[in-house]
């Protein structure tokens, strides 16, 4: 096995065992949605209307629950150090890492979201579009979240933090995602433009995200 | 700060061009040229952390069979020295060369570093922790029953490593050394937690290391129990020759 997929692989374990919390993002995601229709009461065009926006926003939330702890475990008990002293390059080992937290926390998300759609009265067709601009969206989340998790390494309790750096810089990401969601679910206007912007958003996050992070990383170290 | 932002960009443009099949940048590199024996050199290192100066001017050569041992009161510098050693900490001046290894290779990634932390999941087994780092630092995956057997640990392979007590935590530690081949091994207190039968074990290992022509770098308060030993004292910082035998 390659020294990255031994990385991917260690970390999707890791995630599934005991106090990986991989399942905590998705029951987080379906808790924050099947209490918006009791807080917003049984409206059900007003729950149409607003059903994207608080699936975006659960999605949010929950890929970055277990974000702070991703570099600071291996900090902790000294993984970091060797992996500093390996032969791959940290960026990449860096975005594996973040491709590993995404399968384990985002990929749930989106498979968990047309069921939780019906809770908001979103329709079959709306649901598909829907689930797509999650689809597209989350790794954003997480790749932007790498950076936030690199700088809270050193800190204890790093997760505030990391929802003070991180949640700013993800506006873009949540403006054009949610702006796809409802275009689809509730129109008029077309759906390709925001989810193009979201496809670039999301591309360029998975090449910034990684090479900031690996710079935050070499620094937090010393 | 520019020559190690250099050095990393370097290291991600020769993975690239080597993953795509065009082999290594530069011809020769990459194999392991035996053509002089190896031989670790610092000249004048300087450390500076926190604001203070932990340690100045420390010099030393270590050749292929030697071990150097470093010594000092608690906060003299020792494990900042093999943390400067492994590239992990900078260096404010001086020099650190390793003539005789892979030119490609920068010399943290031809060394071991066995420091304070284990470096173990709790929730992995101890065969899935080790099968990590050997893939990681990329060694054939045949040799880790055998490191394990080497350490003693073969019997609880299966068992998630949260069971383990301290010393067994440091001697799936030590099997990584084993696991995985590396020239160069810088030991921070390598013994601490492990019981009589474990220390010579690991002086075994380490006679080994040195005899196929390894060199080690331990920080350490007693004895290790190696015939050719350097001794760099941090508060002189001048090493001197230990006679053979003195400290076994």
């Amino acid at each position: 096995m390659s020294a990255l997929a031994a990385i991917l692989v260690r970390d999707m374990r890791i995630a599934v065992r005991v106090g990986g919390g991989a399942l905590m993002g998705v029951l987080f995601f379906l808790v924050v949605v099947t209490l918006t229709p009791f807080a917003v009461g049984p409206d059900l065009a007003l729950l149409k209307r607003i059903g994207p926006a608080i699936l975006w926003l659960a999605a949010l939330l929950a890929s970055l629950l277990a974000l702070d702890r991703l570099f600071a475990n291996d900090h902790d008990d000294g993984s970091l150090d060797l992996i500093l002293m390996g032969r791959a390059p940290l960026e990449l080992v860096v975005a594996m890492k973040g491709l590993a937290h995404w399968l384990t926390t985002g990929l749930p998300l989106v498979i968990a979201a047309p069921l939780i759609g019906l809770f908001l009265n979103i329709d079959a067709a709306a649901e598909g579009a829907l689930v797509l601009t999650l689809l597209v969206g989350t790794p954003a989340l997480t790749f932007i979240g790498l950076i936030g998790a690199a700088i809270a390494v050193t800190l204890r309790r790093g997760g505030l933090l990391l929802a003070v750096i991180v949640l700013p810089l993800t506006v873009p990401v949540l403006i054009f995602g949610v702006a796809a969601a409802n275009a689809a679910v509730v129109g008029p206007v077309p759906f390709g433009t925001p989810f193009t912007i979201l496809c670039a958003l999301t591309l360029a996050s998975l090449v910034v995200g990684p090479f900031a992070a690996a710079a935050v990383l070499r620094q937090e170290i010393e | 700060m520019q020559r190690l932002a250099g050095k990393a960009r370097f290291k991600l443009v020769s993975w690239f061009v080597s993953w795509l099949g065009f082999g290594p940048l530069r011809p020769g590199a990459g194999i392991c040229l035996k053509v002089s024996p190896m031989r670790l050199t610092a000249v004048e290192l300087h450390c500076h952390r926190g604001g203070r100066d932990v340690f100045t001017g420390v010099s030393f050569a270590v050749g292929a069979g030697e071990a150097l041992t470093v010594t000092g009161r608690n906060g003299a510098g020792k494990s900042s020295l093999l943390r400067t050693i492994a590239g992990l900490l900078r260096s404010a001046q001086g020099r650190l060369t390793l003539d005789g290894g892979d030119p490609e290779l920068s010399i943290g990634e031809q060394a071991h570093y066995l420091g304070h932390q284990d470096a173990i999941k709790p929730s992995l087994t101890v065969v899935e922790n080790l099968q990590f780092w050997a893939d990681f630092f990329g060694a054939p995956s045949s040799d880790i029953r055998e490191a394990l057997a080497e350490v003693g640990l073969d019997m609880l392979a299966a068992l998630p490593a949260a069971y383990l007590s301290a010393g067994q935590r440091r001697r799936l530690s030590i099997a990584r050394l084993i696991a995985v081949k590396r020239p160069l091994w810088l030991l921070d207190e390598p013994t601490s937690g492990l019981d009589v039968a474990a220390q010579s074990r690991l002086t075994d290992l380490m006679r080994g290391h040195l005899a196929g022509g390894g060199l080690i770098a331990a920080a350490t308060h007693g004895p290790i129990g190696l015939d050719t030993t350097l001794e760099l004292r941090l508060d002189q910082t001048a090493p001197s020759r230990v006679p053979a035998g003195a400290s076994a």
